[in-house]
């Protein structure tokens, strides 16, 4: 089941759109299960985890361009595997996330 | 889906602040990226992304099932890939006695995701500057109190009071509900004492083996910390079906989630 960051009810008070990430899947020993959640402001700031820090900064990325462009998306982060990717789990798991913008995805 | 992505994310929050268990489901691929359909016990809200894809029926079905499981995944329709995400009703636990290992036990068992009550007979104890984290305080003798608990599917117990005139009267009001996990305190001796006065009362061993005394996993603390983390580990243990020893002198999986 999903986590609830208590930081998104704050950024979202103060104003700030936010983007949620959670873990759908996962294949192999990955880090994190499914329904775990990460979310991420406009400016940069995070809270939670997905992969307990092998890909969050990727996250953080693809949750800042959700906000710009508001669609939200599948990102799949895959096996180490140092010719194939830049962003890996350390631990060889998969994992898919889907990233989503919390209130809605306008942005005009 | 963006107007309603605001109000949708509220409502699961204020479902979930309520403990009335619920299924989100999200089209992750596929017509209607983002949309969501939420399930709960006497109903669906949401989008009509569903209904217009044809999947309202199946996906509703599908989140029913996958919320008895207690599962989430991605779950395939077609074309249309869905995340089902459940929040199922939180454990509860009860502790008897507003102790200080209580103290130390109810904000740990919360962190851990418990809904937790205290139940004291003794005003001055249960109180909620003693324990500001707790989800009820209820200034009751256990056997009456037990009658005026919520009763839930997955119940933990814990006895804490360390005095027979308030605790044999707990454990017999616990084992008359049908808690998972049911722990009292007290060292060997007093559990064997305990023990004995209860099958004088006329308590099946049967119903008495259900009892977890003393409570705890073997860790050896002394502290009301150490003694609340060695209680709050068995109850996560007996949650997952396990016996609670080291990972290194086991050999299945890790994670009863994985």
């Amino acid at each position: 089941m999903s986590e609830w960051l208590p930081e998104i009810d704050r950024w979202r008070q103060a104003g700030k759109r936010v983007a949620i990430a959670t873990v759908i899947s996962t294949e192999g020993s990955a880090p994190r299960p499914v329904g775990a959640r990460m979310a991420v402001t406009e400016d940069g700031e995070m809270a939670g985890s997905v992969s307990g820090g092998c890909v969050e900064n990727a996250v953080l990325l693809e949750g800042q361009d959700v906000l710009k462009t508001g669609t939200p998306r599948v990102v799949r982060y895959g096996i180490t595997d140092e010719m194939a990717w830049d962003v890996g789990l350390a631990c060889g798991g998969t994992i898919e996330v889907f990233v989503e913008p919390v209130d809605g995805s306008a942005h005009d | 889906m963006t107007e309603g992505g605001a109000t949708i994310f509220d409502r699961v929050q204020e479902l979930v602040a309520a403990r009335v268990p619920v299924a989100v489901a999200t089209i992750v691929r596929g017509d209607g990226v983002g949309s969501k359909l939420l399930v709960l016990p006497d109903g669906v809200e949401g989008e009509g992304s569903f209904a217009n894809l044809g999947l309202g029926q199946v996906v509703e079905t599908a989140a029913r099932e996958a919320l008895q499981a207690e599962k989430s995944g991605v779950h395939t329709f077609g074309t249309t890939e869905v995340f089902i995400d459940v929040h199922p009703q939180p454990p509860q636990l009860i502790v008897v006695g507003a102790v200080h290992i209580a103290q130390a036990l109810v904000p740990l068992a919360r962190t851990l995701g418990f809904r937790v009550v205290v139940v004291d007979a003794r005003s001055a104890l249960a109180t909620r500057e003693r324990f500001p984290d707790a989800d009820e305080i209820v200034v009751a003798w256990p056997d009456d109190a037990f009658t005026r608990l919520e009763v839930t599917p997955k119940m933990f117990i814990a006895i804490l009071t360390h005095d027979p005139k308030f605790d044999e009267p707990a454990i017999l009001g616990a084992l008359a509900t049908d808690a998972i996990y049911i722990g009292a305190i007290g060292s060997r001796r007093t559990n064997e004492d305990r023990r004995a006065r209860l099958l004088g009362a006329g308590v099946s061993e049967d119903q008495i083996a259900r009892l977890r005394g003393p409570i705890g996993l073997d860790l050896g603390g002394g502290t009301p910390e150490e003694v609340a983390l060695s209680i709050a580990a068995e109850m996560i243990a007996v949650k997952n079906g396990r016996s609670g020893g080291s990972l290194r002198q086991a050999t299945g999986r890790i994670r009863a989630d994985g």
